[in-house]
């Protein structure tokens, strides 16, 4: 978590943003005038029930397809619908899946390297040790360059994907769900990545998830989501501690809880495997 | 490819394809030094060894003019894979980016395109390579354009099922959002994807030009004479049958073990590489 959040202007803001989906004949409205900033170097989590809007708010962040209503602002700037390169570089993209998000037919080094050629970061030859540097700072070796997907696991998929956003040298990293495709010690290895990455590079992260247990270890604030609407936002302790909507409440009394007993026997289950 | 292979070795039906299509593509090459008679592949007339049935030195017989039919067997098959290659090498680009663009860009660049191909399709291809070698000489090259204009939209329905999913997939919206070009997305990450079935299609395929050249060349629009061709032997055999039964019958079975091997190969590469088109 990062205590002093030095600079406070808003790198995101969305302001009255709403999205209304035709299905057929009938409307869907995904998101109601939604109005939502992050500061640099915070991150923000959005949570909320399957089906509040959350991946729609985040696809509109992204430029994927624009908002019905209401806009974006990048830096104070407003974000246009079609995204000149320099946009598509400041806010980059970490999805849920890293089996379906990288080419199964390319290698890790050319999915990266695809970011500096399209950015045209570094020089030709410099790109080589920028690859092996990058996959270095997600913590896997620099020779996975040469490795394709399949031969990696779903965290090392998952590493080279915020490697690949990082690449760009965004300025707000977009994550849905990074971690809820992962099993449990990975997803806990890879929200630590994320956090020192944030610091070290003082990256703004919109952080969409539904499990409150990956928020209360990564996000400053806590925007909450009900069926379109922004209903409560605020600092994550207080999200936990005093939560004043009622909904937010029924989330976090829906998160499983570890009583006393249970983390004896826990404990005692874990004592027995380790020795036997 | 190591992998491929050996689970192709490991398959009876598809060491058969293998063999098959190993005899055709080296007879194809090598005639010139296996034919007995390599002159033969012209215009040549012998009247004292003409219409004799198989013996040594000629092991398939002999033609009308006395010509060894075992020799023009060889070079018609180099013609038929130098058609297939020439007809795919043309035919796949074009289908390929046909289907890629009209799958990819969707709107109205798919919807002409896919029109296009729809029409294309929709005429059988025989009646299609027919008119043109109506309207057109009937030359090798003509053939060659014929076959070639009946071939691509098949690469292009293909190519554009296979892309219309492949789209959906999350490293086509990574490319889009790093802010790669289209050609890119295109012909970069999508197209990676369609290759095995692309190549199975293509193996297939080459099977199948030699039998649709064979059969214009039947109806007397393929290549011309002097030029050995499959088709033509057949045709021409066929007149004087039951007799003279080798001037058929070894044609024949030469254009079946080519049709019968690239597609014992195909099917065998279409289980291998996991392509279900
Ligand atoms: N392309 C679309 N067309 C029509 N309706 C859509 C589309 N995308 C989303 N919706 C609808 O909009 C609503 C919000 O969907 P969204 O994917 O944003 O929810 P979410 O909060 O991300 O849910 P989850 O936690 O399951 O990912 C849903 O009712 C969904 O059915
Ligand atoms: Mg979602």
């Amino acid at each position: 978590m990062n205590d002093a959040v030095a600079d406070l202007r808003p790198v995101v803001e969305a302001r009255n943003v709403s999205k209304i989906f035709l299905t057929g004949t009938h409307e869907v409205k995904a998101l109601d005038s939604v109005s939502l900033t992050a500061v640099r170097g915070e991150c923000l989590a959005i949570v909320g029930e399957s089906g509040s809007g959350k991946t729609t708010f985040a696809n509109m962040l992204l430029g994927i397809y624009p908002p019905s209503t209401g806009e974006f602002f990048l830096d104070g700037e407003l974000l246009p619908a079609r995204r000149t390169l320099p946009l598509r570089r400041s806010i980059q993209f970490v999805q849920q899946n890293p089996l379906s998000s990288l080419n199964p037919r390319r290698m890790v080094g050319a999915s990266l390297r695809l970011a500096l050629n399209v950015h045209e970061i570094g020089d030709r030859p410099g790109r080589k040790a920028r690859i092996g540097a990058l996959l270095e700072e997600v913590g896997l070796p620099a020779d996975f360059a040469h490795r394709y997907p399949s031969a990696l696991s779903g965290g090392q998929r998952q590493r080279v994907a915020i490697a690949r956003a990082l690449a760009c040298e965004p300025e707000v990293l977009v994550l849905d769900e990074p971690t809820s495709a992962l099993d449990v010690l990975v997803q806990a290895r890879v929200l630590k990545l994320l956090d020192e990455l944030r610091q070290r590079r003082n990256l703004t992260y919109v952080f969409i998830t539904h499990d409150l247990g990956v928020v209360r270890n990564i996000a400053d604030r806590v925007a909450v989501f009900e069926r379109g609407r922004l209903v409560e936002q605020a600092p994550t302790e207080t999200i936990f501690e005093q939560p004043a909507n009622a909904y937010t409440r029924s989330l976090i009394g829906a998160i499983p809880v570890i009583t006393d007993d249970e983390e004896a026997l826990r404990r005692k289950v874990m004592e027995e495997t380790s020795a036997g | 490819m190591r992998r491929t292979l050996s689970i192709l070795l490991s398959n009876p039906l598809s060491v058969i394809g293998l063999i098959l299509v190993g005899t055709v593509v080296f007879s194809a090459v090598f005639a010139d030094l296996i034919a007995p008679f390599p002159s033969h592949r012209g215009a040549v007339v012998d009247f004292t060894n003409f219409n004799q049935p198989p013996h040594w030195p000629n092991i398939f017989g002999t033609d009308l003019v006395g010509r060894d039919v075992f020799s023009r067997i060889l070079y018609a098959y180099r013609i038929s894979l130098l058609l297939g290659v020439v007809v795919l090498a043309i035919a796949v680009p074009i289908g390929v980016t046909v289907g890629l663009a009209a799958g990819y860009l969707g709107g109205w660049a798919e919807f002409i395109l896919m029109r296009l191909t729809d029409v294309f399709l929709s005429i059988p291809p025989l009646v299609l390579a027919m008119s043109v070698m109506g309207v057109l000489e009937p030359t090798l090259t003509n053939g060659m354009l014929a076959v070639t204009t009946m071939w691509w939209p098949w690469y292009a329905r293909l190519v554009y099922n296979v892309t219309r999913s492949e789209a959906q997939e999350g490293y086509v919206l990574a490319a889009e959002i790093i802010g790669a070009s289209r050609l890119h997305i295109m012909f970069r990450e999508i197209l990676p994807n369609c290759v095995p079935s692309i190549v199975t299609k293509m193996t297939l395929d080459l099977g199948f030009v030699i039998l649709i050249a064979s059969s214009l060349s039947f109806l007397g629009l393929g290549v011309q004479a002097p030029t050995p061709d499959l088709g033509s032997m057949v045709a021409e055999g066929g007149n004087y049958l039951p007799d003279s039964w080798w001037l058929t019958v070894f044609p024949s079975l030469a254009i079946l073990i080519a049709v019968f091997g690239f597609n014992l190969l195909g099917d065998a590469l279409r289980q291998v590489l996991g392509s279900d088109q």
